[in-house]
């Protein structure tokens, strides 16, 4: 379970899950996971495009992701109409997507991949890009922090004080547009989003503090990830089955102990 | 924000020493439709004033105006003399309606206020004595220490709105700017409000200004109303401004202003 081959993917894995960790506190934190589910999905459209026209799909899924999140962002203005516009951005893109598929003459084998992932067969050429990515997103979340929680929870006194709402979530939702590029290929476009939501759902729900939300985000999506492989190693069943199942126990077990610990216990 | 082609600088700047904000023959048209016309009014160091209007008059845009977030059709906004830029937004504190914000949320009370401090700035803000005991103060200063660590989103409203004062004042602003603070809230909640915010104008001397659609609760503390009805606004004590003539007037219809055992009721003729 942690020769050779296995070791890249124990490695590969534990990167997405802190990239998803970080990010994804984010998409629950300013309910934007719908958007965090649009962007991943519509990504593997690209992918497809890329492996139509025979180049890499990296470049596949980053024009359509960057694009995705642009067309979230630039048009999604007010907070009515931004569901309609993520749910009309993935479409247009799933469409493409479904275009590139029927053109295509490789359909099942790589398209299955693009969408559950292949994190038994990393390579560790591969490893250096996601490494690199994860303390990229890393460090452009750390960067706007103070913004990013402000726009969040005050949008109009942070406009007020000149701090765009819009640039922000433009900001937000193409690094996470970045993040989900380099994941998809990895754990594919389910599973990207399915870590990004369960462990920062969960975390918020245990903790009230922002930065030890943001830590215990990070912590619930490694022990997500580390289970699921294991199981999925021992059981042969597939590994996205373990994540959401896994991922969607935490945030109920969270819930849970919510509950049971008294609803404003730091009140009075 | 200003636009000088509309009020000549000869004659325009009559702004007295002393006076935090002028608003100068403000207009707003907003989606083509004149919203406001000609608002002038000034605000002196540690007064209080109501901005008193039906709903729709224009209230929120007008203080959305005097942050810079709605750029007038015509006149000018000072802010200590001199017009609105970055320096001197930090003279003003902004508390918006109500936190809009998922009840789930992890932020706690102290969190918020600590936001007011930096929150704006790029990176992290890093825990420090100073920091904690600043937040910790101002949450103190409108009776808010026995939650600061709960969760803001499971507060009630008038908690939130305390909360929201004290994100407001820990940035040391002279003018404290509040959107309809008192909306929603129960009758014992609106009181206390409404006494913090008397206490901050007399004895801290930050000059208040807020809207609220009725009057009454704050007849005590006020010494300036701005009433604000079809577009137009009106300046001055309550005594001299809410009147059967002056409303009238204003509104551009009858309407009869009723005291009642020191309360105020208008009411629109026939």
């Amino acid at each position: 379970m942690f020769s050779g081959l296995m070791l890249n993917t124990w490695i590969a894995a534990s990167l997405v899950a802190v990239i998803a960790g970080i990010t994804g506190y984010f998409a629950v934190l300013r309910g934007s996971t719908f958007a965090a589910h649009a962007i991943p999905n519509g990504a593997f459209a690209g992918a497809a495009g890329a492996s139509l026209l025979g180049i890499n799909v990296i470049w596949g899924l980053a024009v359509f992701a960057v694009g995705g999140a642009l067309g979230i962002g630039a048009l999604g203005d007010r907070k009515a109409r931004h569901d309609v516009v993520t749910a009309l951005t993935l479409v247009v893109m799933l469409g493409l997507g479904a275009l590139f598929v029927s053109v295509s003459s490789q359909y099942a084998e790589e398209t299955y991949a693009l969408l559950f992932g292949e994190v038994f067969g990393v390579s560790r050429g591969e490893l250096l890009p996601i490494g690199g990515l994860g303390i990229a997103a890393a460090v452009a979340i750390g960067v706007a922090f103070r913004p990013l929680m402000l726009t969040s929870a005050l949008p109009e006194v942070a406009a007020a004080r000149g701090v765009s709402t819009r640039r922000v979530e433009l900001y937000f939702l193409i690094v996470m547009a970045l993040a989900t590029s380099m994941t998809v290929p990895v754990v594919g476009a389910l599973l990207m989003f399915s870590l990004m939501i369960g462990p920062a759902a969960a975390a918020r729900s245990v903790t009230a503090r922002p930065g030890v939300a943001m830590a215990l985000s990070v912590a619930i999506a490694l022990a997500t990830v580390w289970l699921s492989i294991a199981l999925s190693y021992q059981t042969n069943w597939p590994l996205g089955f373990f994540v959401g199942v896994i991922g969607a126990g935490f945030y109920l077990v969270g819930l849970a102990a919510r509950r049971v610990a008294a609803p404003r216990a730091a009140a009075g | 924000m200003i636009t000088p082609q509309s009020s000549p600088p000869a004659a325009a700047p009559h702004a007295p020493r002393g006076d935090l904000l002028t608003l100068d023959g403000i207009g707003v048209r907003l989606g083509g439709r004149q919203v406001l016309c000609d608002v002038s009014f000034s605000l002196a160091k540690g007064e209080f004033t109501g901005i008193i209007g039906p709903n729709g008059a224009g209230k929120t845009t007008l203080l959305r105006v005097i942050l810079g977030l709605i750029e007038p059709s015509g006149g000018r906004v000072l802010v200590d003399g001199t017009p609105l830029h970055n320096k001197n937004k930090s003279a003003i504190g902004y508390v918006p309606q109500k936190l809009v914000i998922d009840p789930d949320m992890p932020l706690r009370a102290r969190d918020v206020v600590s936001l007011g401090l930096d929150g704006h700035k790029l990176g992290f803000a890093f825990p420090s004595r100073q920091r904690r005991e600043l937040v910790l103060e101002a949450l103190a200063g409108v009776g808010a220490l026995a939650y600061a660590d709960a969760r803001v989103g499971e507060l009630s409203g008038g908690e939130q709105q305390r909360v929201l004062i004290a994100h407001a004042l820990i940035s040391r602003p002279k003018l404290l700017l509040l959107d309809e603070p008192l909306a929603n809230l129960d009758l014992r909640s609106e009181q206390e409000i409404v006494a913090v915010l008397g206490k901050l104008a007399r004895e801290h001397e930050i000059s208040v200004l807020l809207s609220a659609h009725d009057m009454n609760p704050l007849l005590g503390v006020m010494d300036k109303v701005v009433y604000v009805a079809n577009g137009h606004a009106a300046a001055g004590p309550a005594d001299e401004v809410v009147t059967s003539e002056g409303l009238t007037e204003l509104y551009g219809h009858t309407v009869d202003v009723v005291r009642l055992h020191g309360r105020v009721l208008v009411v629109a003729g026939e």
